[in-house]
């Protein structure tokens, strides 16, 4: 089959690639670098290594999976995914250890042990 | 409508079907990493990810994982535009780095378990294998999807059927690359963070 | 030798046959209803027509009956739970029925089969047969798939009732908390028949959400924009939705306690780091959104129903539609409000109150705005709309037991009490039961070309509503005064067994109104030659009832370009006919055994994962995926029904109703 004439000449979707590729390599570098050589303290390193992946998120989003062109249904099912998503992480760690600080951060068999040991059950 | 006009429909279909199984699979990995946000410092007396994660390792995992996004972009860029042996090469690229991938991870696995550090340690363990684990999963399925599509794509001479499965494969392949970006972070730079 | 059996057959042994009476009896009544079954299609040479018809149908409406009768057979298992459950705590143990062991596995398996086989078989059932002529089309947007889903729905339903053969089943109920469902204090299994049951029946679930959330956005009729579509469909799409995004959770966290049991990983262990806390915290993420999947599609039957029987639209569209968006969303906020006495603190539980205060909201107002479709309508109380009634005083019951639960402080007295079980089964039977009831007494007509009897139908409806009332009223009561769930007897001296009795009482009248029900179908189906109707028996407002009676496999010869809400309504009104069309060739999909063969294989896989027969295990697995493959990669899945043919179809009819 000929290549079809139209798109032959077009480089506009393989410079999406490249310039997709290029910018995931510099932020999964860049976030590698930060943490290695331990360029700020651990928390606040938390926050700025979850920055660039969210970056890079949308890096490939846009121009790996065109997110945005297209049907309006992949955003809006995107968004919503999102939500739960968000939902589902934030929630669990949310309550989880809520429940971990009033169970006083012991396991349950710990937990046995210390009502042993101190309530005399 | 006519025959040529619901194969057209029936493609924006399948594109918006998969998407949405993948959207479904973004929830299903939230589940597993909220569960291992939730066991990470639960290590019963055992290792923490800083003392078993090698990191340089890792990096090379990912430089793999995403140069191998790259290469199935320009086979999809190849395949809807004509350029039948260029789509070939680049999905043979892909394949090998996503079997490089895979076998540094299995290796990896190898190493923990043969230290004494399987799943049936702790519960971080358990939720470190379990994540990095089903993301290997689908990495598999992938490329046994990649390589029944390689042989179908040569066998058939690029039937538009491929053609538009090969497109789906993208979206997985990306997809995954995703995941592995949150995993790299969370579980490896953040998790080896002293 | 013994270790070569123990490689071929796992963890099988010839003891597992054996159990004790009620339940082997059962055991050995259903194998006998099979083989009598095998033998009536032998005698009768059916095996042809049932594999041409059913098994290998891609027809939505053919699967969504195969999806009704599977949850009915199930609601009959399940119903049968339920006396057992009952007698045994009206008689407070005294009569020995069942030792608490069967007990436990009793009220387990009828919870997961009330959940899971009924409440979404019956959903999905309605999803197929409605759906896709409501929106005019044709099919759902993947057949195959929609093949796939209901045979992995099927292969789940013969792993649930496989223990009452060979094994046993899990006795944590139907959510299976670790650590009792753990491998130490659950080394059977149980409580693997459990996870493989449902895990295999929820990916099927998932699978159906996305193919029904693609069909409603994609293949809805020329000039059926969103809002005219019919609410029962955007009920539909509503629930989808949830599906789509909250099964995998539970998908996952199957996953994580089959592998804490198979692989010995520590997810939910009481010790090396396991959290079970974490468990409840998943599964009900997902299991809250459970409750309004099931819910919502039952809100959407009510609404057509309504409009209906009222001859009039339905009030307030916009709103209903607004408020079934709410509560989906919502829906994913406040899971929590089911384990608020786990040890949160004041801030989680107050969160977590607020918002499950909040979500009744948009539920009342759909209540109102189907009162207010009533108010200056003609109403004709037709055996659907009965059941309407019924739920509208049961629902509102048990919502208001809701907000008084959704209070924290308040919900710590009444966790895991009777008061709790009362409130859960008057949101699903009141809501998802008599959904399902009314929706079948209203659409049999349209799919069947006979009405089911309605004295009958009318006396099943006042015994259902009766009973369930005798049933439920002591346990809320009893829930007040204290009495726990799951008990198998009570402390005599409490004074309680007067409630339980009258709770017994209460389930014999219901089933009379099951019986009524069954006598119903049998009489109609025996009187159907005196009950033809053609296709708008109780002049229907939507485009289903547009359609021929029974329908032909392609739904319309030519599908109908849409310009209002609804549409078929309007046409009648304007003594508007579907103009002598002009035929066009119709493409539908061929039959196909796939759908059966993948059910087969993943049967195959969860009994071998449980069992412990990992040859078997494998075989499964490979069965799936070459199976999918080969399926996956047929380039002609169509044949084409010729212009010429529709036309022949089409006259058959006309000269039917001439």
């Amino acid at each position: 089959m000929k290549p079809t004439l139209s798109h032959r000449h077009s480089p506009a979707q393989y410079v999406s690639y490249v310039v997709g590729f290029i910018l995931s390599i510099v932020t999964t570098v860049l976030a590698y670098y930060l943490v290695v050589n331990e360029v700020w303290p651990k928390e606040m390193l938390i926050y700025v290594v979850m920055g660039i992946a969210v970056v890079q998120l949308v890096v490939q989003l846009v121009f790996f999976l065109h997110l945005g062109r297209g049907s309006r249904w992949k955003l809006l099912t995107f968004w919503f995914a999102l939500l739960v998503v968000l939902v589902v992480v934030v929630g669990s760690l949310w309550i989880m250890h809520n429940l971990d600080y009033n169970m006083m951060n012991m396991s349950p068999d710990q937990m046995e042990q210390y009502m042993v040991e101190n309530e005399g059950i | 409508m006519s025959r040529a006009e619901e194969e057209v429909a029936n493609q924006e279909k399948k594109t918006l079907g998969f998407w949405i199984y993948l959207m479904t699979d973004c929830v299903l990995f939230a589940a597993l990493f909220a569960t291992f946000a939730v066991l990470r410092g639960n290590t019963a007396g055992g290792p923490s990810g800083l003392e078993i994660f090698d990191l340089p390792f890792v990096l090379v995992e990912t430089m793999l994982l995403l140069t191998s996004s790259f290469t199935i972009g320009m086979a999809l860029l190849g395949s809807v535009r004509g350029y039948h042996k260029q789509t070939i090469f680049w999905l043979i690229a892909t394949f090998a780095l996503g079997v490089a991938f895979l076998s540094m991870e299995l290796y990896e696995f190898n190493m923990l378990v043969a230290e004494g550090n399987s799943w049936q340690q702790s519960g971080f363990l358990s939720a470190y294998f379990t994540l990095v684990g089903a993301h290997g999963l689908h990495i598999a399925v992938g490329l046994l999807w990649m390589a029944v599509l390689l042989i179908r794509l040569v066998h058939f001479k690029f039937r538009k059927t491929d053609i538009n499965r090969l497109a789906l494969l993208g979206l997985f392949w990306h997809f995954l690359d995703v995941v592995w970006i949150f995993i790299f972070t969370i579980v490896y730079l953040v998790g080896g963070m002293a | 030798m013994q270790d070569f059996l123990q490689m071929v057959f796992g963890r099988l042994t010839p003891q597992d046959f054996v159990h004790e009476p009620i339940m082997a009896g059962a055991g050995i009544g259903m194998v006998l209803a099979l083989l009598a079954a095998f033998a009536g299609l032998t005698i009768f040479k059916k095996w042809g027509w049932l594999w041409r018809n059913w098994i290998t149908a891609l027809d939505p409406k053919k699967i969504g009956i195969m999806y009704i009768v599977v949850a009915v057979i199930m609601l009959l298992r399940g119903f049968a739970d339920a006396l057992l459950l009952r007698a045994q705590q009206a008689t407070n143990g005294s009569a020995e029925l069942l030792n608490s062991d069967h007990f436990q596995q009793i009220f387990s398996a009828h919870g997961s089969i009330m959940i899971f086989f009924v409440g979404m078989g019956l959903i999905f059932g309605l999803f197929n047969l409605i759906v896709p002529s409501q929106i005019g089309s044709r099919d759902v947007a993947f057949p195959f798939l929609n093949s796939v889903s209901f045979w992995l729905f099927t292969a789940g339903m013969i792993l649930i009732n496989m223990p009452m053969v060979v094994g046993e089943f899990s006795t944590a109920g139907w959510l299976a908390y670790p650590p009792l469902s753990g491998l130490e204090y659950s080394p059977g299994v149980g409580v693997d028949y459990w996870i493989w049951s449902l895990q295999v029946a929820g990916i099927g679930s998932m699978l159906s959400g996305i193919n029904f959330f693609v069909t409603i956005i994609k293949m809805r009729a020329p000039g059926m924009t969103l809002l005219k579509m019919p609410i029962f469909t955007w009920s539909v799409l509503t629930s989808v939705s949830l599906i789509m995004f909250a099964f995998p959770i539970l998908t996952v966290t199957l996953a994580l306690l089959s592998l804490d049991r198979t692989l010995g990983m520590h997810f939910f262990t009481s010790m090396a780091g396991g959290n079970p806390m974490m468990y409840v915290n998943l599964i009900w993420a997902w299991g809250h959104p459970e409750v309004y999947i099931l819910v919502l599609p039952a809100f959407g039957v009510f609404s057509e129903v309504v409009a209906t029987f009222s001859k009039k639209k339905l009030f307030g569209y916009t709103s209903m539609v607004i408020a079934l968006i709410a509560i989906a969303v919502l829906s994913f906020t406040v899971w929590l409000h089911h384990f608020f006495t786990m040890g949160a603190g004041a801030d989680v539980n107050t969160f977590f109150g607020i918002m499950t205060m909040v979500i009744a909201i948009p539920t009342g107002v759909k209540v109102f705005n189907w009162i207010f479709t009533m108010y200056r309508g003609r109403v004709e109380f037709k055996t659907p709309m009965l059941w309407f009634m019924g739920f509208i005083v049961t629902f509102t019951l048990g919502g208001l037991a809701g907000v008084m639960m959704s209070v924290p402080a308040v919900d710590f007295q009444f966790h895991n009490s009777l008061f709790l079980v009362a409130h859960f089964h008057t949101m699903i039977v009141g809501g998802v039961l008599f959904g399902t009831f009314a929706a079948i007494t209203y659409w049999f007509p349209k799919f069947a070309g006979f009405t089911l009897n309605e004295k009958l139908g009318k006396i099943a409806f006042w015994f259902w509503i009766v009973g369930f009332m005798v049933a439920f009223i002591p346990l809320y009561i009893l829930g007040f005064m204290g009495a726990t769930r799951r008990l198998d007897h009570y402390d005599p001296s409490m004074g309680w067994q007067g409630l339980f009795i009258v709770a017994g009482f209460g389930v014999v009248l219901i089933g009379i109104g099951v019986f009524f029900q069954v006598l119903q179908l049998v009489y109609s189906i025996w009187k159907r030659n005196e009950n033809r109707v053609g296709n708008d028996p109780w002049g229907g407002r939507t485009l289903e009832w547009a359609m021929h009676t029974p329908p032909p496999e392609y739904n319309f010869a030519v599908i109908p370009t849409v310009t209002n809400r609804d549409e078929y309504w309007e046409l009648k009104k304007k003594k508007k006919t579907l103009k002598e069309p002009e035929y066009e060739d119709i493409w539908l999909p061929k039959n196909s055994a796939a759908g059966a063969i993948v059910g087969l294989f993943a049967l195959i896989f969860g009994g071998a994962i449980i069992w412990h027969m990992w040859w078997l295990m494998v075989i499964g697995l490979v069965g799936v995926v070459v199976t999918l493959i080969i399926r996956l990669t047929n380039d002609e899945p169509d044949y084409k029904l010729s212009a010429a043919k529709v036309a022949k179809h089409e006259l058959k009819f006309k000269e039917k109703t001439v």
